[in-house]
């Protein structure tokens, strides 16, 4: 027996409904990208993902930016409007002319009116765009997630995912919300302004124009700074929310083990670590705006002494220069909204980035290309045969957990597989369940390839009752419905009775209709696993798994659950993990494994004739009865 | 208070609607003991910002005064003098800029973290019967979002409300200094947008909050759909799960879209009403240059104040969306700081040092959330557990035995009667005493992200666990595998750790409870994962243990009654019998049922 096969997968009753159950023992490497929350993803792969995102709406898009293009041009009217006023429609006015005051008038009324309109009808398509966006992306991650293999969720952490989906996402919501339209703002104000001031008075303009490209390396400069920045801050924000969930999930233990104490130094550490960082992001900012409003406020001041200068000589209209320097101002205006919008966008793209790379993840367990049903049945029973074949399986991580393996259990028949802890039943159930694919060989059902079914005829073929009994909020006939979210009332019911939790859950204050999350709603470890059971009976699966699932019961409750599985198991095939022996009472036939080899094969009560291993566990076990 | 938590419970929020009539002004006031250590900062960024906008104010004024002065006389110098006023201004106006920026950076990242800080703090010391009741995903959002909203809240809006406010003022000062007709013009339309915001005001804030309240729900599906990840692929759910995802998704996605709607019509109104109102001071202006009434670099110069006034006027729009949702995310983060911590302090009493066990007089509970037609959980549990005696706990699923268990170290407090520990009654203990004095080992094993050591360890008393009484601890409990974990009992385990079968987390949890010799122990069916041999090698070890420890072990089986000196039967909340296992037996048809599975059914039903 290798050690870490002496280590591997072992049941208990444990039910911590956190990834980690049940598993091998895999020495993290030092810098697993799991670890320090960088999984890789290709280079540039946020902007891929971001275009992604974005192409379904380009329509809106456009939509959205002819209205603000349209917006700025009546925004930006308005000096326009002013030096007209001044050089125009005075001097008419002195001569006793009024059209020019009242074109004037006209214009500057229907500016202001399309300005407001157009606004509003940018801000709902904006918002139309980006909610579809976020959405999308939401569902994205949550379906990834739930494509992605256990061995994955058992590495990622829940509390990484939970901030992924969350924190991150808000990221990009911020970007989208506000960035969007500062974006495409500053262009559009930056573009009409330059044309306007090159219209103008060429010479003045040109001069403007030339004093942006120091601004332009100083945004530059800006960004690839900042980037480094954001990227620090969300793996700490994720750090603080990992820690958070562990706490609040485990909260009893916390509390009975006085770990507040200690618990907030730590939440201290993580929580400071963020606030530096988020600290340096701020006075980044800080210092891109000093500078930038630096350089503008300087070329203004330049600009408009030579300016000046030209109109006292008499080079240019003293109404063109009031309206450069109300313009001039604007043109460097946007310069803060720019900082603003690079400050959402790297912070969403170091969002972004982190998503991709978990979007970036395969399957390790993937579903077909080209799925295959499984045979019919006819009308004979519903079990169907397994077969191992040349099984081989490593965690990859290393360390072999089930050397080359066969095994065939043919249809309608219970097995029950017993060992010592580390003996790599758990391995061997979830090979079966699929949650696994052999590193070697295969496994088929009814001479079907695991790996070539659909996830839905998997399904119907395997189902797998762990000892893990978590419930998700909802009413407990909700949970049963789990199994089969079809079954109607009636189903979920004689499921519940066929198990014996039919009792109980009439007890609770809404029978099946309580919230587990609410008043009342309070079930206990046992219960729990009922549910669990009552779920898997009413998927009605051709194989059934039974991994521990009884762990918790009492006496009572295991002899229940044994009586009705007599019934339920009746020409289904079924294997059955459990340390006591209790359930071997019900089986056709007992494997015992040993260090990931099946050592004894045979029907129970040969075994215990045999005086082999069986026969000792088998004695033990009668002996811590009463 | 409990009336205030129960009505804004998650349970709750398909009606967003806040409990009585709230005031965003008072909900962001609250936030004041939080912000009090930076005021002076705070402060000092208001005044550069307020100085700064001066700025952008007089650099019309310069305009003004060369255009009129010495661009009209041809005065060369004076060209040059105004430009290097300018010039100044620009310099101070970047300068203040920075400074505003600069003086709050650092205070205000620790606002955010002192805040979080607060409420984790909070959370952790409030009763497991708050925990019950709300869902992790709706506090996390509470630490994570709305901290996040509020630290924006106070870098930007609070500070623009009170800048732009006053750059509002001192500009139609300047205005109406200049041409006091057309500043009344400009001053019209106030009466209308002031109405109209608050308005907005009021049907803006129920929609954030309830936008809120929704990404609170949809991170608990999330969180839900992560922890249960293993049924949900043991049974292929992905895509009902993925459609319950979608629709609280979608949920959100409306609320938002609806937000949007409402500011979009604020925004349009805010943008037209004082772009129309210039519109007319420009036409009446040019009729009053026309007539001589006025020079034409006043009217620039008013027309230049006028147009520098529109950002801060239209910024009125959405400071006021943004103060809108900060005052809901303040009332989302106080209404986790207002839950009742559980009296912390108690009274400082110690057990008196008479050796009397543990003893239940007369114990009821009922969840505080129970309905109120039910009976008590409990209802009148009388126990004696004596010194140095273990005592198994046995009765049908469900009938509150792992209640009884968490009343101990008083993760939930007893509703009736009393429960003393050598005759002092834990209400009067400090829990942090209390919680000494007991050591447990839960049903559902949890470890800590940290080593083996530091798991173990932490079930000892403050002075910690040595090396050898941690070695000891984990003999115990059969721990061998820990040798040939990658780093021995430095191996990190728990979520971010190496995961550990549930038998091997068991007796982790169990050399936890051990490791500090307590005097009392509570122990809820320890041994139920470990296989038939292991659970033999751990039963003979805590033997030992158990000689002198008052323990309490909840037990579902025989070999587990086996450690225990006496059984109590727990039935229907109360305890029904206490004897020997043997006494039991001949005496307890309900006993006889639970051990074997034998006999009448229908009594332990």
């Amino acid at each position: 027996m290798t050690s870490v096969a002496e280590q591997t997968g072992q049941a208990g009753s444990g039910e911590e409904p956190a990834g980690a159950v049940d598993d091998p023992i895999r020495p993290p490497a030092p810098d697993d990208p799991f670890t320090k929350d960088v999984l890789p993803s290709p280079k540039g792969a946020q902007l891929t993902l971001l275009k992604s995102l974005l192409t379904p709406h380009t329509r809106r898009v456009w939509v959205a930016t002819v209205l603000l293009l349209v917006q700025q041009a009546a925004v930006q009217a308005g000096p326009l409007l002013v030096a007209y006023a001044i050089d125009r429609a005075i001097p008419a006015l002195r001569d006793g002319r009024h059209g020019p005051l009242i074109l004037l008038a006209c214009v500057y009324l229907g500016c202001a009116l399309a300005s407001g309109l157009l606004q509003r009808a940018f801000i709902r398509v904006a918002a139309r765009v980006s909610q579809d966006v976020l959405i999308d992306l939401r569902g994205r991650i949550f379906r990834h997630a739930q494509a992605l293999s256990l061995d994955f969720h058992e590495r990622y952490t829940s509390g990484r995912l939970i901030a992924r989906a969350t924190s991150d996402v808000e990221s990009l919501r911020e970007l989208l919300t506000e960035g969007m339209e500062e974006l495409l703002g500053v262009v559009l104000s930056s573009v009409y302004i330059s044309v306007i001031l090159l219209w103008l008075d060429w010479k003045l303009g040109l001069a403007a124009l030339f004093s942006c490209a120091p601004l332009y390396l100083m945004i530059r400069s800006f960004q690839k700074r900042s980037m480094v920045v954001y990227r620090k801050r969300s793996t700490a924000i994720a750090a603080v929310i990992v820690k958070f969930t562990e706490t609040m999930n485990g909260i009893r233990p916390v509390q009975a083990f006085r770990r507040e104490k200690p618990n907030e130094a730590d939440f201290a550490e993580l929580n400071g670590t963020h606030e530096r960082i988020n600290g340096d992001a701020i006075l980044e900012m800080a210092r891109y705006v000093v500078g930038s409003r630096l350089m503008a406020n300087a070329a203004i001041s330049g600009i408009v002494v030579w300016g000046a200068y030209r109109v006292a000589g008499g080079g240019l209209a003293l109404g063109v220069l009031a309206a450069f320097v109300l313009y001039l101002r604007r043109l460097y205006d946007p310069i803060d909204r720019l900082g603003m919008f690079l400050n959402s966008y790297q912070s969403a793209a170091a969002s972004l980035e982190k998503i991709a790379g978990l979007l970036a993840q395969r399957p390790s367990v993937p579903e077909p290309e080209e799925p295959r049903e499984l045979p019919g049945r006819g009308g004979e029973l519903p079990g169907r045969e397994v077969l191992f074949d040349g099984v081989r399986f490593a965690y990859r991580t290393g360390g072999e957990i089930l050397p080359v393996f066969d095994l065939r259990i043919p249809a309608g028949q219970t097995v029950a597989v017993v060992g010592a802890t580390g003996a790599g039943k758990s391995t061997l159930a979830k090979l079966l369940a699929r949650f696994y694919d052999p590193t070697d060989g295969r496994i088929t059902l009814d001479g079907v390839p695991l790996r070539e079914l659909a996830l839905p005829e998997l399904r119907r073929g395997v189902v797998m009752v762990t000892q893990e009994a978590f419930l998700f909020s909802g009413t407990v006939a909700e949970n049963i419905a789990i199994g089969r979210p079809d079954a109607g009332r009636e189903e979920v019911e004689r499921a519940a009775k066929a198990i014996g939790a039919h009792d109980f859950i009439s007890a609770l204050p809404d029978g099946y209709d309580t919230d587990v999350r609410k008043r009342g709603g309070r079930i206990s470890a046992g219960q729990r696993q009922l549910v669990a059971f009552a779920r898997a009976l009413l998927a009605d699966p051709a194989v059934l798994i039974l991994d521990e699932a009884t762990s918790s019961l009492d006496v009572p409750g295991e002899r229940a659950v044994q009586h009705a599985m007599d019934t339920v198991l009746r020409g289904r095939t079924a294997v059955i993990i459990a340390h006591r022996l209790s359930t071997v009472e019900i089986a056709d036939r007992v494997l015992v494994m040993e260090g990931g080899r099946i050592v004894e094969d045979g029907a129970p009560a040969e075994l215990i004739a045999d005086h082999g291993r069986f026969a000792d566990l088998h004695e033990a076990w009668r002996d811590s009865l009463v | 208070m409990v009336a205030r938590i129960v009505e804004s419970m998650p349970e709750a929020t398909s009606d967003p609607a806040p409990p009585g009539p709230r005031s965003a002004v008072r909900s962001l006031l609250r936030l004041w003991p939080y912000v009090r250590p930076i005021r002076g900062r705070l402060a000092g960024s208001a005044v550069a910002a307020v100085l700064a906008s001066s700025m952008a104010l007089l650099i019309p004024l310069v305009l003004k005064w060369m255009v009129d002065g010495p661009v009209a006389d041809h005065d060369p110098s004076g060209v040059w003098l105004g430009g290097g006023v300018l010039l100044l201004l620009g310099l101070l106006e970047a300068g203040l800029f920075g400074l505003r920026r600069w003086l709050v950076a650092r205070p205000l990242a620790s606002v955010e973290a002192s805040m979080r800080s607060a409420l984790y703090g909070h959370l952790q010391r409030l009763p497991v019967a708050f925990h019950d009741r709300w869902a992790s995903g709706q506090l996390l959002s509470r630490a994570t979002m709305d901290l996040q909203i509020l630290r924006m809240f106070l870098a930007f809006p609070l500070v623009f409300l009170v800048v732009n406010g006053a750059a509002i003022v001192l500009g139609f000062a300047i205005l109406f200094s200049q041409a006091w007709t057309l500043g009344l013009v400009l001053l019209l339309p106030i009466v209308p947008l002031v109405i109209l915001c608050s308005v907005f005001e009021a049907r803006y804030s129920l929609a954030a909050r309830s936008a809120q309240d929704q990404a609170g729900d949809l991170a608990t599906v999330v969180e839900e759909s992560v922890l249960g990840v293993r049924i949900i692929k043991a049974f292929g759910r992905h895509r009902s799960q993925t459609e319950a995802f979608r629709a609280k998704a979608h949920g959100l996605r409306s609320t938002e879209l609806h937000k949007a709607t409402l500011l979009a019509d604020i925004w349009a109104l805010i943008m037209t009403l004082p772009e129309v109102a210039i519109g007319a001071a420009l036409i009446l202006g040019i009729m009053q240059v026309s007539d001589g009434e006025l020079s034409a670099g006043t009217l620039v110069a008013f027309l230049t104040t006028a147009l520098a006034l529109r950002w801060p006027v239209e910024s009125l729009g959405f400071l006021l969306a943004i103060s809108n949702e900060s005052a809901t995310a303040a009332d989302r983060f106080f209404e986790a700081i207002d839950a009742a911590e559980a009296d912390a302090a108690g009274l400082g009493a110690e057990p008196a040092g008479a050796l009397d066990g543990v003893r239940f007089e007369d114990v009821r509970f009922r969840y505080p959330d129970a309905p109120e037609n039910t009976p008590d959980l409990l209802h009148g549990i009388d126990l004696h557990i004596r010194p140095g005696e273990t005592m198994a706990l046995v009765g049908a699923t469900g009938c509150g035995k792992t209640t009884l268990t968490a009343l101990i170290p008083r993760l939930h407090d007893a509703t009736g009667g009393r429960i003393t520990l050598d005759g002092a009654d834990i209400a009067l203990l400090s829990r942090e005493r209390l919680r000494e004095l007991v050591a447990v080992a839960f049903e559902e094993p949890t470890l800590f992200s940290a080593t083996v050591r530091e798991n173990v360890a932490m079930g000892a008393g403050p002075g910690g666990a040595d090396e050898a009484a941690v070695l000891r601890a984990l003999e115990t409990a059969q721990c061998d595998f820990v040798a040939r974990l990658p780093h021995g009992l430095d191996t990190q385990v728990g979520e971010q750790g190496l995961s550990l079968s549930g038998g091997q987390r068991q007796r982790l949890a169990l050399a936890r409870a051990v490791v500090g010799s307590p005097a009392f122990l509570v122990l809820d069916d320890p041994l139920s994962a470990l296989d038939v041999h292991t659970e033999a090698l751990v039963e003979a070890a805590l033997r030992e243990v158990l000689a002198e420890t008052t323990a309490l072990v909840v037990a579902h089986r025989p070999s587990t009654v086996m450690l225990a000196d006496r059984v109590a039967l727990m039935s229907e909340g109360r305890i029904t019998a206490v004897g020997t296992h043997h006494e039991l037996l001949t005496d307890s048809a309900e006993y006889r049922h639970l051990m074997s599975g034998d006999g009448e059914r229908s009594v332990a039903r």
